[in-house]
């Protein structure tokens, strides 16, 4: 098929179409302007599935690949590279899977300038996509910050009180990162003269001090985005102000692009660098999970709540990636992202529907409402369970095969490692059960609580392909695996040898 | 037949599944048919899976049947299988067989309640959950139904979710239990770490081949795994969550915190008795964990005034037993014992279930009395119940149970004279908690009218139980009583015989005369205290010794003044203390050493030119000065 040659590229700026479309229509036509969205989004997420289908899952190697000179600047080659493989697949998926059902929970929680909130968020996915297909450097950065200026605009505009403050406390933290990406970026390229990715891992060779430096110039900027602790902060006022599906996708993708760029660059590009830091980072990681489920414990905001859980959760994410060998760790990795995607989402899809009714947030002004909404204190209490890492849902594998894998780890003390990240998962119940009781369980005491509807039908199918996800991962992770496992096995082969040849 | 193994857990799944759906809609009697039918259907099931399996053993007398592979990242591959041998036949027959009884009383007993819909449907996954427990063929699988079990517990627990103390309730099961639980998880790794492998029989099999009796490492692995099943079991010292799971509605009690799930911990052990005969430091760790809490429990229970928490700590306590005897190796024994304690537990709690409804919610026994007469069934079937867990001799199977128990305790060759003491003691502290309970409840005057009785189907659940809590014990007796070893050879091909020394094997007749005659000075001492001479009771609680002890028997011993002390509230204040996540601070003192900055910076434009032209002065002083002197 000849689309299959531009596929990628055709994933990727697809929403642009929608963005054209709504430019021709009147910020008035507010149910026009949803449909060009949603069915763009829905077409996108089409398109990637197609990716999917041409996608071989035997082949390690980049796939379906786009490469054309783009500039060249002191030696250095810059190319519009584009490819995607078993690190990159599931989290394309997942980009073009959340973004309809984001666009679909603002049906009617965004009525005020629809056509701008549409457009930053096609936009939004644009840099997304990119950011998880880009095989060189400095596409990946413009992507990078490309997807910054949609949420930026998103969280600052249809945000909360404190819209300001949070927009810009969220795009000073990232750039600062960015800038220290920037410079290791382009030292990189052009003490090695390319910029493309898989280039400059064949080139290699990089001495260990100055790999020390390069990780940390990419490590820092991806530990903001995660967020790691203790570069955390900026998160949860990101979400207490964002709109609900500023949330979604700022929890399900953005933070997801931080794991992704430790995986992507740090682990591949500096092999030696990684094998050196791997303890430091997985005790961070570890510190981030237990503090992480600290503050969420005692937090009154819902959203405040999922927000410092999503600190403790990317926690294990950073933890797997970093217990390097075996495999299953990282594996594990992948995969709690896509779970933490779906599982999150859904969580801050849920607060946002709770708060659509009751304009609060504050859990002290709720309490007791299963009664008068049985099917949402239900479909909570699965989302909950599922973040909890209940067996037979999502977040179980993905927990289970981190821990598992950092138990088994050559890095140094990571049995410990896993053995306190196993409180983490303790917690977790101590904080979510306590906002399920909160939030559901107990007295209808407050009046304001006694009228409230139960869910509509397209917030259910709002939450719906979240639900079948989480049991689909659950119970057959199989195929989830299978796309991930190649890849991941020739990166952790790369690691081994590299751990090889620095013992020599 | 055995073909039908994988539908036994999966009716009760899809019971669980129709009923999420479409059970706020249907009428009660739909609901309970569908209910109640499932765990029927699936007990059937069961039988005939049971017939199948005695009348024609399979291969190796074991059946593994696999669904699909669950998860496989490399060389980790964990199917959805299950393993029926003869240790998970019994279990899963306790399971439906006891399960469905309770299921037809709770149709009756919860009629009138909200939410009718709802607690069908949690009980249905939990009696799916705990058979994917029993029948899993590898450690994942059985970790998924225990989280199951778990979950359901806690649904179950709050299932009057508009009480808040019922949610906390709720939590504190969920949350003490997951402690237990991450240790075994970690077992898990550990055991995979060192095995390759989390299939139940090839670890074993690698076990034995791979470690030495005593090595750290399967010290670790079995220490682990006693985690989580403490945690599970309530003994101690996770035993805190059990008596206020008592907050969910009786059959709940029976079911869940009596007859099945708090067993799982037993299963666990003697599922992987290899382990933990490798481990003999745990094994005994497990003996005094077991003797240690059926005598604390034990205390506990003879001060409770609410009948249901009597009869929590009664619960504990007899898992205590089965520790006990899977501590010293007496495998088959402690399944023995909780298939007695399965049957003669719930029929407690169902029965005081009746009582309950009886005296319109009121559990407090002080205010009950002589309901002998108006609830003539009830008291009965409570009576054989009682005369069960006092182990009465010859007639109860409770005393077969016990007994057996007893003996291995004093004869097996890790069994030991204080272990068996211990057991004795904690069996004349059952005798006289039980009948207090007795003689409070159905003897003495009445002081309240029954406002309710028991319909046909509550009574026939009492019935059956109570059947078989006389009946069950015949399946295993003594050497000078018949010697039947029904059971004992049943399971002898899951489970190791458990060995006697020979020179302590001649006393089991003197042990049986011994304990028999402990029973029954127990139920008479609980006749003079309870009936004959309460004020000299009341006296004695209020002497100052009394008091002290008392207070610390009521409270549990203070664990949960223990735990609140030592973890909840320094983690609840520090975490309180970082309220606004004092990181946060550190990008704020950024903010405001810049923001200073700016203002020092910004005096300096003012706008004066002698202050300008002394900057100039100065400025060009200073690089005068580096050019010079560096």
């Amino acid at each position: 098929m000849n689309l299959g040659l531009h596929l990628l590229s055709l994933v990727t700026f697809f929403p642009l179409v929608g963005v054209l479309v709504i430019l021709f229509l009147n910020d008035q036509q507010k149910t026009a302007i949803r449909w060009t969205a949603l069915l763009t989004t829905l077409a996108t997420f089409g398109l990637s599935l197609l990716v999917l289908l041409q996608f071989s899952t035997s082949n390690p190697d980049l796939q379906l690949v786009e490469r054309a000179t783009w500039v060249n600047i002191g030696g250095g080659e810059i190319s519009y590279f584009l490819g995607v493989d078993g690190l990159s697949i599931l989290l394309l998926l997942l980009t073009t899977f959340l973004t309809p059902i984001a666009i679909l929970s603002t049906w009617d929680a965004v009525q005020d300038r629809v056509k701008g909130f549409m457009i930053f968020f096609l936009l939004m996915e644009i840099g997304m996509s990119g950011v998880f297909l880009a095989q060189d450097l400095v596409l990946f950065f413009v992507f990078w910050e490309f997807s910054l200026v949609p949420m930026y605009f998103l969280i600052g505009v249809w945000g909360g009180p404190r819209r300001i403050y949070a927009a810009i406390k969220f795009f000073l933290y990232t750039m600062a990162g960015s800038i220290l990406m920037l410079v290791a970026i382009l030292w990189l390229g052009l003490y090695q003269g390319t910029f493309s990715l898989p280039d400059l891992i064949a080139k290699g060779g990089l001495p260990a001090t100055t790999q020390l430096w390069l990780f940390l110039g990419f490590a820092i900027a991806f530990a903001v985005k995660v967020p790691l602790f203790p570069l955390h902060s900026w998160l949860p006022d990101a979400h207490v102000e964002a709109p609900t599906a500023g949330s979604v996708i700022l929890a399900g993708v953005l933070l997801k692009m931080g794991a992704y760029g430790l995986l992507r660059f740090n682990l591949s590009l500096f092999p030696q660098a990684s094998i050196q830091l791997a303890p430091w980072l997985a005790a961070i990681a570890v510190i981030g999970i237990l503090y992480g489920a600290a503050v969420a414990f005692v937090q009154k905001d819902m959203k405040k709540l999922v927000a410092y859980s999503s600190v403790s959760h990317l926690g294990f994410v950073v933890l797997g990636l970093f217990a390097l060998t075996p495999s299953i760790a990282i594996q594990g990795s992948i995969l709690q992202m896509i779970n933490h995607g779906v599982s999150t989402g859904a969580l801050f899809l849920i607060v946002g529907m709770i708060y659509e009714r009751r304009h609060t947030r504050e859990m002290d002004r709720l309490g007791g409402i299963w009664k008068v909404m049985p099917v949402y204190g239900a479909l909570s209490l699965i989302v909950i369970l599922s973040s909890i890492g209940l067996p037979g849902m999502n977040g179980f594998v993905g927990e289970f095969s981190i821990l598992l894998g950092s138990f088994l780890s050559t890095v140094p003390y990571s049995p410990w490692f896993a053995g306190i990240a196993a409180l983490g998962v303790i917690l977790a119940a101590v904080y979510l059960l306590h906002m399920f009781e909160k939030v559901f369980l107990g007295p209808l005491n407050n009046p304001e609580n006694a009228g409230l509807k139960d869910l509509r039908p397209r917030e259910i199918l709002t939450l719906l392909p979240l639900l079948v996800m989480i049991f689909w991962i659950g119970l057959y992770p199989k195929p989830f695996f299978a796309l991930i496992t190649p890849s991941v096995a020739k990166l952790a082969a790369a690691l081994q040898t590299a751990a090889m040849t620095s013992i020599h | 037949m055995l073909g039908l193994l994988w539908l036994i857990p999966v009716i009760p799944l899809i019971g669980f599944i129709l009923l999420a759906i479409i059970g706020p809609r249907l009428s009660r009697t739909a609901v309970a048919i569908i209910g109640v039918g499932s765990v029927g259907i699936s007990a059937i099931l069961a039988i005939l899976v049971a017939i199948s399996f005695i009348s024609s053993p399979p291969a190796g007398n074991a059946f593994t049947q696999t669904l699909w592979t669950w998860i496989n990242v490399t060389n980790f591959n964990p199917g959805i299988s299950f393993y029926l041998d003869s240790l998970s036949m019994i279990m899963v027959l306790v399971v439906t067989f006891v399960g469905f009884v309770i299921h037809l009383y709770s149709a009756e007993h919860m009629l009138h309640q909200e939410g009718y819909s709802r607690f069908f449907a949690y009980m249905n996954l939990f009696v799916g959950s705990m058979l994917i427990l029993v029948l899993a063929n590898n450690l994942l699988l059985l970790y998924l139904g225990w989280e199951g079990v778990g979950l359901c517990s806690y649904l179950l627990i709050g299932f009057w979710y508009t009480n808040p103390a019922n949610g906390r309730a709720a939590r504190k099961a969920f949350i003490v239990t997951r402690v237990g639980d991450a240790a075994m998880a970690i077992g898990l790794f550990l055991l995979f770490n060192n095995l390759a492998t989390l299939n139940i029989q090839d670890v074993m099999q690698r076990a034995a081949q791979t470690w030495q009796i005593g090595s750290p490492l399967a010290v670790t692995a079995a220490a682990l795994l006693l985690g989580g099943a403490v945690g599970k079991s309530a003994q101690l010292p996770l035993q805190t969550w059990l008596p206020d799971a008592m907050a969910g509605p009786s059959p709940v009690s029976a079911l869940i915190h009596a007859a099945t799930m708090v067993t799982a911990g037993v299963y666990l052990i003697a599922r992987t008795h290899v382990l933990f005969s490798l481990a003999p430091s745990v094994q005994l760790a497990v003996a005094i964990v077991g003797a240690a809490t059926l005598l604390l429990a034990g205390f506990s229970a003879l001060t409770q005034w609410d009948i249901k928490r009597v009869l929590a700590y009664s619960t504990i306590s007899q898992i205590g037993y089965m520790f006990l005897a899977l501590g010293v190796g007496a495998w088959s024994a402690a399944i023995f014992h909780f298939m007695t304690h399965a049957f003669f537990k719930a029929l407690l709690f169902l029965a005081a279930g009746v009582v309950i409804d009886a005296m319109n919610d009121e559990h407090n026994m002080f205010k009950m009395g002589g309901l002998r007469t108006q609830l003539p069934l009830t008291f009965w079937t409570f009576l054989i119940g009682s005369s069960a867990l006092s182990a009465l001799p010859l007639i109860t199977s409770g005393f077969y149970s016990k007994d057996l128990i007893l003996f291995d305790a004093y004869a097996s060759p890790s069994g030991s004279t204080w272990l068996w003491l211990a057991g004795l003691v904690g069996a004349f502290l059952t005798s006289i908690y039980t009948f207090r309970m007795v003689f409070l409840t159905f003897f003495g005057k009445p002081k309240t009218k029954a406002v309710y009785q028991p319909g046909s189907r509550i009574n026939l659940a009492l019935i059956v139980l109570a059947a078989f809590a006389l009946l069950i014990g015949f399946l295993e007796t003594p050497s000078f009583l018949g010697n039947i070893n029904v059971l004992g050879n049943f399971l002898s091909a899951s489970l190791p015989a458990t060995s006697i020394l020979p020179q302590r094997a001649g006393s089991e007749g003197i042990l049986e005369l011994v304990s028999a005659v402990i029973s029954l000075v127990g139920i008479y001492l609980a006749y003079l205290l309870f009936l004959r001479v309460p004020k000299t009771t009341e006296a004695m609680v209020q002497s100052p010794v009394g008091a002290v002890l008392h207070r610390y028997w009521f409270s549990g011993w203070g664990f949960d003044w223990l735990y609140d002390t030592v973890l909840v509230r320094p983690f609840v204040w520090m975490a309180n203390s970082n309220k606004n996540d004092f990181i946060d601070l550190l990008y704020k003192g950024i903010i405001r050493l810049n923001e200073a900055l700016h203002r020092v910076l910004s005096n300096t434009e003012n706008g004066l030119v002698r202050w300008y032209a002394t900057g100039i002065a100065i400025g060009a002083v200073i690089i005068i000065a580096i050019v010079v002197f560096l």
